[in-house]
């Protein structure tokens, strides 16, 4: 196969400025040029450069040997790259949207989540699980999803969850390259706005792939998210600052394994803690983490730990969205709960 | 004797179809689908919408078969077989429009509907779910002595779906009334049915013992005609029966495609098959005169459908806990806190 021919004339210096999904698009491909056992595989990924567009032009480059179009069968493409990645290629599935990644979940919690350990550590299982998640793009039931609890809850499986193009550019290259499989949810109503647009150094040094990261520094209380609901803990920072609450605002970036040190430290000091998520609060990651930092934290604490998710309820129509999902004055609000407990 | 003789007789048990009536339904489903996208374009349909446009044949001359309580399970692309059933437009479109008075009070919208006055019984959002419902409800109706038969509509995507082809098995082994019908477009989303399907859509039938063919599904006549040879077979308790509908989408997957220009078809593949148009081929077996009444009768009544819709409320963001149990238990106040 001819190597593939990148146009970098447009970007003489290591910097670009690149929206969520674009930077995606150049993890992909900078992994696939790292390593010739990277293989992309999906619905519509290939010719059509996904729904999302977030594969654009990567069979173009990288030929139909590397860059799959799939029929539409989630079971069939997580297992078939289950067999691939015993194999040694480094397959990265993309599921098309979250609410359809079910067909699959079986191969996904039967084999990818346990061949290791049911090997003996003899075969790895080095696959990356695309995952568009989240609401806010107008869409119904199975378009709009957080079903990533289910998976931090299956041992065996890494998971994590981008919020911005700096960290996407890296974590996916990150999760290519780990020797386990991990389940990547990238929020997909970030992924073009133009307002999520970072400047995406590609000679930097990225930190770990599963570890937290304070965004921003406060005392008042802590605010921990994920993925699309990152970017609403920041805008509440920001609204906060003119009631005079300084919030702290930490990314959580690793789902599972968590890496909830630096929220433990975070809330020794402010003593209150917000967790924002959109997916429904019941026996979730959301749970998990309120749980550990009561256990951590105890005397530390000022006031309960408190949730701002999804309801208990399936996503709902398009319109009734923004009632659903967490935004600004939820979490304003629960920081006052929180203040005045 | 063929199992054509001893069919129990039902309203709808013509081996002739009603060629206006045909028309009309087609000619319904085609406005009623042009209104709704200028209602996406519009912005009332927030969701968008998969258009069937020039599918409308296979969804008129399949329904036309069946009596008022057989039921049919239906696809994401299914406004046609709702319409074909009876559904009230009105309310579908408000469904599709989110809006409280919609059949489902907009949680269905346009992609999981179901409207049990007219017994369709949802349209599976997830591809391929379909197969193996059907399968029970024809079983639930076979074992109750009742001549009901399931028609499950579906993709040609759908056929490489897993959970369809045990759908197919168990309709095979325990010789359900079921119809399956395969709209072969020849697309899912913008993959080709022939870079997707190994062997084909017939074969899939045929591995399981299911009588199998492939339909003209541009001539609701001829869908009508085979169709209905299905239903007979499985209202006589010969088990399920597969129909591979040959069509074409004149429209894009899904409405994201006025924005996103996507290019997987060529214009002249479009082209032809807008030769083979379903709406032309029925027009031409019905007296103009008997076309413009019916056509502007069908405008008067979308007007209506239109402005129902619109007009309607949105459900109060309250309801969204209600219906998820039977007992009525809803979620702990206040959960999210
Ligand atoms: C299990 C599953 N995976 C992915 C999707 C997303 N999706 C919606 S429609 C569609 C294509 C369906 O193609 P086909 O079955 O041929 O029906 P058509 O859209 O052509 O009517 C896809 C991939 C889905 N609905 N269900
Ligand atoms: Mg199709």
């Amino acid at each position: 196969m001819a190597a593939p021919v990148i146009d970098r004339s447009a970007t003489a210096s290591s910097v670009r400025s690149l929206t969520l999904g674009k930077a995606l698009n150049l993890g992909l491909r900078t992994a696939m040029e790292a390593d010739p056992k990277v293989l992309v595989m999906g619905e519509d990924v290939g010719k059509l450069g996904g729904v999302f567009r977030i594969t654009d032009g990567l069979q173009k480059d990288f030929g139909e040997h590397r860059v799959l179009d799939t029929p539409l069968a989630e079971s069939g493409i997580i297992g078939t790259a289950v067999g691939l990645a015993v194999r040694g290629f480094r397959p990265v599935c993309e599921i098309q949207f979250d609410g359809f990644i079910f067909p699959g979940f079986d191969q996904i919690v039967s084999q990818v989540a346990k061949l290791h350990n049911r090997t003996l550590g003899r075969v790895k299982v080095p696959m990356v699980i695309r995952v568009p998640f989240g609401g806010g793009i107008g869409a119904v039931e199975h378009h709009s999803e957080s079903p990533e609890s289910y998976f931090a809850h299956t041992a065996g499986l890494k998971v994590v969850a981008c919020s911005n193009a700096v960290d996407a550019y890296w974590m996916i290259q990150q999760a290519i390259a780990c020797d386990d499989p991990v389940l990547f949810f990238e929020p997909k109503r970030l992924y073009h706005s133009g307002f999520m647009k970072a400047d995406v150094d590609t000679a930097a040094t990225p930190q770990p792939l599963f570890a937290s990261k304070v965004l921003r520094r406060g005392s008042t209380a802590t605010v921990v998210a994920y993925g699309p609901s990152v970017k609403v803990a920041l805008d509440a920072a920001t609204a906060a600052e003119e009631d005079g609450h300084s919030l702290e605002v930490i990314d959580l970036r690793a789902l599972s394994p968590l890496d909830l040190g630096p929220v433990f430290e975070s809330v020794r000091r402010t003593g209150r803690l917000v967790v924002v998520s959109e997916a429904p609060s019941e026996a979730s990651l959301s749970s998990e983490i309120a749980a550990r930092v009561q256990q951590e934290c105890f005397h530390s604490l000022e006031a309960p730990v408190l949730r701002v998710t999804g309801f208990d309820t399936p996503y709902p129509p398009a319109k009734l969205e923004e009632h659903f999902l967490p935004d600004l004055d939820r979490v304003l609000e629960a920081v006052d709960r929180s203040l005045a407990w | 004797m063929s199992v054509l003789d001893e069919v129990p007789a039902t309203e709808a048990d013509s081996a002739v179809p009603d060629s206006a009536a045909l028309y009309r339904t087609i000619r319904f489903i085609r406005r009623f689908e042009e209104r709704a996208v200028e209602l996406v374009k519009a912005g009332e349909i927030r969701s968008g919408i998969h258009p069937c446009i020039g599918q409308e044949a296979v969804a008129a001359g399949a329904v036309a078969t069946l009596d008022a309580d057989d039921v049919v399970l239906s696809s994401h692309r299914g406004h046609g077989h709702l319409l074909a059933k009876g559904c009230d437009p009105a309310r579908l479109m408000a469904e599709l429009a989110g809006r409280a008075t919609g059949i489902d009070r907009g949680r269905g919208g346009s992609f999981h509907p179901s409207d049990f006055s007219a017994n369709v019984f949802n349209a599976t959002g997830t591809v391929g779910h379909g197969a193996a419902i059907a399968a029970g409800i024809g079983w639930a109706a076979a074992t109750a002595g009742s001549p009901r038969v399931v028609l499950s509509f579906f993709g040609d995507g759908a056929v490489s779906q897993g959970a369809l082809l045990e759908g197919f098995n168990l309709a095979a082994l325990w010789r359900l009334p079921v119809v399956y019908v395969c709209e072969n477009n020849g697309y899912a989303t913008t993959l080709p049915a022939g870079a997707a399907i190994a062997g084909t859509v017939v074969g899939r039938g045929e591995a399981f013992g299911i009588p199998s063919s492939s339909v003209d599904g541009q001539d609701a006549e001829t869908v009508y005609a085979a169709v209905r040879e299905a239903v007979v077979r499985a209202r006589s308790g010969g088990g399920p029966s597969l129909l591979e509908m040959r069509t074409y989408r004149y429209h894009g997957h899904h409405t994201f495609e006025l924005k996103t220009r996507l290019r997987y078809r060529e214009q002249s593949e479009v082209d032809s098959w807008l030769g083979r148009d379903p709406l032309l081929i029925q027009a031409a077996r019905v007296a103009e005169d008997e076309r413009a009444r019916v056509d502007a009768e069908v405008e008067a009544r979308l007007d209506e459908v239109v402005r129902f819709a619109v007009a309607s409320p949105y459900p109060d963001p309250a309801t969204a806990t209600d219906h998820l149990h039977a007992d009525g238990l809803r979620p702990r106040p206040g959960s999210a806190r």
